[in-house]
């Protein structure tokens, strides 16, 4: 056991679960035809239904349902070919039909896990406890009049994953490693794109502290975290002042806080006392939800590699060490990339240009690997004029550099520039012989036993021809005109 | 008399020529303008301007020969049915300027038949009583009288009973009903007019106002079986909008009226043959009997054991979904807001002017019985059991076509009486409700008169989507009753 918070007591062990929210991909919302797009103006994307005018019903949307079964899929969870959707009912101004359609008793997906690695190269097994399919609420604009708030329906009925996990989660680390995972996961199966800044993901993180080998003691939800910086810092937080409390003699109460991440602190939004009362019930205007296996099968051939699959099959294709295929995996558009880049050429070469010179090119350019403004192909091509010696190693980094710059294919940059690699010999002998005479001083000292200025004939030469002598075919010459 | 036609009569006068669908909206448009001060059977009547001009469109679709199932047939449409760029009330305050941007389905596939709309009747609020008491809008007056006091206004039962007064006084001749526990079945009986509640899912609920969803259906009132067929043929079919809604083929309801019923089994509750039951209608429910089995019926006693726990159970769940479905009224998008310095206050006092006493009550067991520490004894428990009472059902239909009751346990009662006690009033449902738990449909066809006038009706439950059977048997029954009677106040009267 690692980690632990030290009190005046001794050190304590923290338990963490998450539920996280995650808005599923579609065209439509999750009961009707209004679109799902971000950003639009307000309340332009409102059908009658989610307004929830008198006499609307609701239909579900059959690709969302498919999502969430990838979803499921992608966490090795059970598919549950029964599910049922329930009311949760509550009254607030951003929920137009007074309760929010979810799925209480009977989840669409059941327990399943996620493999997540840490710092020190550890993995865990983090448990799903369940995924299922519920709308999302509007949103209040608070900020337009002084004493009025507005009400934008535009994501009022966009469907959710509500992803909850056990309480396995042991420390900060690991529940930023689960969410990096899970957003990795959700990235690849396209279910959601995973950006907690637009509030397409948000994690509730539920919290509670223990001296080892105790059941769990009384846990508080902290609500609505939007980063994975800010749900660690809300742990460590929360833990703390719950340690606080348990050894100054206190009792931590049960209840729902905020995270301020201005002041490091969290505070109660409600207690249990007022707590709400959802009522839930199985919604009438509903039919459960059977989905077939056959379905489910033909979702499951058609899912995307893995995040996991393709690290250990990276390793193995091309050659590449863990750590390398886990930067390339992190994100599918980039293992696209590589992958393009790799196939058929030199897998660890390939690497090592989309790990070195590639990011450090897109951070300078604040660019991103799908704006890349060197393709796949054009690095594949470069690659290539190096395998047959078009260029060497040394002209590559100045070709990629211009590539960089224009976006024009290495062979163009190699004959606009003249950068093609010297292999007539006759070019390579003509320039040895110009350096041996002009350096006739350091010949004599060479031959009088001083080996290492063999390294200085070669930069030489290497400049005479501008760099583009093929450098193996100079290594020989040289050695041949020097010690023969 | 243009304001007496039954739906089948006027489609062929129409066909023929007789008269046109002009002549026959204006004659009903005149009743309601004298008899709807009495009676406040609609709600709001569409301008004379916009009905003519319907039937006008309906004139000349018979003249080019493509006129539809209901063309030209004026009728009303219970206020519960949202009805495009037409003032849509529930009769509610909630609701007293609610304008829908949309057509109901099942209005719009009314249209489509050639229908001529002349109004929104008027109904319980949110379609919540059995008296038609409570609207906003002001109660309905039966157009029946009793004969020992005449001056008493009776209720047309509820909550159709804008429909059914309007139906049964020649104020249109159809129209729209709903029944979530009874409410298209108890009022046609009470007025002497023939109700069906389909099977649910038979017709669509889009764009019907909800009061409690799984219980819910359209249905018409009309003044013969054969009407009824013919209406809900142009009512029912498959709505992907409404995910409750069947996919199965609509057959031609009106050519199972006049069929033969010789050799159906016809199952007879024995649990419903309480002694609390007034002898009157023991007997009208006995004189049933006699005539189906001089028909060719076969009568059998069945058994509906859980039949009794049918009204408590239906008064956990329908308030229930009633709680959650009314929760949209929250003066935010539409209908009226009262303001206040809080949301929850804005809430508090919409909610409070809105919403009448009888919807209030409803609201507020419904929440009750889906509270944390009461689900499990009351609405968890109430599903069982309605489980339990589908389960009767299916195991009587096992043995018989249809059952046969009376459909409700008295004739109309006055305005006043009834009211003190709301379970009183609740127990007029005690007949209707088992077909709505059990989702069967059911019609109400009225048979003869009591002692002191008033109009009684028997009520023939059909197995799921079985209404052809279940109007075969109504047409039998009717065709034996030859019930002609009407009612005093009726537009053909002194007129």
């Amino acid at each position: 056991m690692s980690y632990v918070i030290e009190g005046k007591t001794g050190p304590w062990e923290i338990v963490v679960g998450l539920e996280v929210h995650a808005q599923v991909i579609s065209q439509s919302k999750l009961f009707s035809g209004a679109s799902t797009k971000f950003g639009g103006d307000p309340n332009t994307q409102v059908s009658l239904v989610d307004a929830a005018f008198p006499g609307m019903l609701p239909v579900i949307n059959k690709e969302c349902v498919a999502q969430a079964i990838r979803t499921g899929l992608g966490l090795n969870a059970q598919i549950n070919l029964f599910s049922r959707f329930d009311r949760k009912n509550y009254f607030y101004a951003d929920l137009p039909q007074g309760y929010q359609i979810s799925q209480f008793e009977h989840p669409i997906i059941g327990k399943g896990s996620i493999e997540i690695e840490l710092q020190s190269g550890e993995t865990r097994q983090i448990g799903i406890t369940r995924l299922h399919l519920e709308q999302d609420a509007g949103k209040l604009l608070h900020d337009q009049d002084p004493t009025k708030s507005f009400v934008d329906l535009n994501r009022a009925g966009v469907a959710l994953m509500e992803i909850v996990s056990e309480p396995d989660i042991r420390e900060p680390e690991e529940a930023g490693a689960y969410l990096r995972k899970l957003r990795q996961i959700l990235r690849y199966l396209g279910t959601c794109d995973g950006n907690m800044e637009e509030g397409s993901m948000r994690a509730d993180v539920n919290v509670s502290v223990r001296k080892a080998g105790e059941p769990f003691r009384t846990r508080c939800e902290i609500k609505n975290v939007n980063s994975i910086r800010f749900v660690m810092q809300a742990i460590e937080v929360e833990a703390t002042r719950q340690i606080e409390i348990w050894e100054n003699g206190g009792e931590v109460d049960q209840e729902t806080r905020l995270f301020d991440p201005g002041r490091g602190e969290t505070r109660t939004m409600r207690s249990k006392e007022d707590a709400h009362d959802y009522r839930y019930f199985p919604d009438p205007d509903l039919l459960p939800l059977v989905v077939e296996q056959a379905w489910v099968d033909e979702l499951k051939s058609k899912l995307p590699e893995l995040p996991d699959a393709k690290r250990a099959r990276f390793q193995k294709d091309y050659g590449i060490p863990s750590y390398d295929a886990g930067v390339l995996v992190a994100e599918q558009a980039v293992a696209d990339f590589y992958e393009t880049v790799a196939k058929g050429r030199d897998g660890k070469l390939a690497a090592s240009w989309v790990i070195g010179d590639l990011f450090a090119a897109l951070n300078r350019t604040s660019n991103t690997i799908e704006t890349s403004p060197v393709s796949a192909a054009s690095l594949g091509k470069m690659l290539d004029l190096i395998a047959d010696g078009t260029i060497n190693g040394k002209i590559a980094k100045e070709v990629f550099e211009d590539m960089v710059e224009t976006g024009d294919s290495p062979d163009a940059i190699v004959e606009r520039k003249g950068l093609r690699q010297v292999t007539d010999t006759g070019v390579i002998d003509a320039a040895i012989a110009a350096i041996l005479e002009k350096h006739a001083d350091k010949v004599a000292e060479y031959r009088g036993g001083k080996d290492k200025l063999f390294g200085f004939f070669v930069g030489q030469v290497m400049k005479e021809t501008k760099g583009k002598a093929n450098p193996a075919l100079v290594n020989s010459a040289l050695k041949a005109q020097l010690d023969g | 008399m243009l304001t007496g036609l039954t739906l089948t009569k006027a489609r062929e006068g129409l066909a023929a020529r007789k008269f046109s669908a002009r002549e026959l909206a204006k004659a009903q448009l005149d009743a309601i303008a004298r008899l709807n001060p009495v009676l406040n059977a609609y709600i709001t009547v569409l301008p004379e301007e916009t009905v003519l001009a319907a039937a006008d469109a309906a004139d000349a679709r018979y003249a080019a020969g493509t006129a539809g199932l209901m063309d030209g047939l004026p009728i009303g449409v219970k206020d519960l049915f949202c009805t495009k760029g037409v003032r849509t009330t529930a009769a509610s305050k909630m609701l007293e300027n609610f304008v829908p941007p949309y057509e109901s389905t099942v209005t719009a596939n009314l249209l489509k038949a050639g229908a001529v709309f002349l109004g929104k009747t008027n109904l319980d609020e949110f379609a919540m009583g059995s008296a038609n008491i409570t609207s906003a809008f002001g109660p309905v007056a039966s157009p029946w009288k009793r004969k020992d006091d005449p001056s008493a206004t009776l209720v047309p039962g509820g909550s159709s009973g804008g429909s059914s007064a309007a139906v049964a006084a020649g104020l249109g001749l159809a129209a729209t009903g709903t029944d979530t526990g009874g409410s298209i079945r108890q009022p046609a009986a009470y007025c002497g007019i023939v109700g069906l509640k389909p099977t649910y899912g038979r017709c669509s609920r889009w764009g019907t106002i909800a009061f409690a969803s799984s219980l819910d259906q359209a249905g018409p009132m009309t003044r013969c079986v054969a009407d009824a067929g013919l209406m809900l043929e142009a009512m029912a079919g498959f709505d992907e909008k409404d995910s409750t809604c069947s996919n199965r083929p609509v057959p031609a309801f009106s050519k199972a009226v006049g069929k033969s019923v010789k050799g159906l089994r016809v199952g007879i509750p024995t649990e419903y043959r309480s002694p609390n039951l007034p002898a009157e209608v023991v007997a009208m429910w006995e004189q049933g009997i006699a005539w189906l089995k001089e028909a060719g019926c076969e009568i059998v006693d069945v058994s509906l054991p859980h039949t009794k726990y049918g009204l408590t159970t239906y008064y956990i769940i329908a308030p229930a979904e009633c709680s959650s479905n009314l929760a949209r009224y929250d003066g935010i998008r539409f209908g009226i807001r009262k303001d206040a310095p809080t949301l929850d206050g804005v809430y508090e006092a919409t909610r409070a002017a809105g919403f009448g006493a009888e919807v209030r009550n409803r609201i507020l067991m419904g929440t009750y019985v889906l509270s944390a520490g009461y689900y499990d004894a009351y609405y968890l428990k109430a599903q069982k059991v309605r489980t339990l009472i589908k389960r009767d059902f299916e195991q009587a239909f096992e043995n018989v076509d249809v059952l046969l009751t009376p459909t409700a346990p008295s004739a109309a009662f006055a305005q006043g009486e009834n009211m003190d006690d709301p379970v009183q009033m609740y127990l007029n449902d005690i007949f209707t409700v088992p077909a709505s738990m059990a989702g069967v449909p059911a019609l109400s066809v009225p048979v003869g008169l009591n002692g002191n006038g008033l109009p009684l009706g028997l009520q023939v439950i059909g197995k799921h989507f079985d209404e052809e059977t279940v109007l075969s048997i109504g047409g039998a029954l009717e065709a034996a009753a030859g019930f002609t009677h009407l009612p005093s106040v009726h537009a053909g009267a002194g007129a």
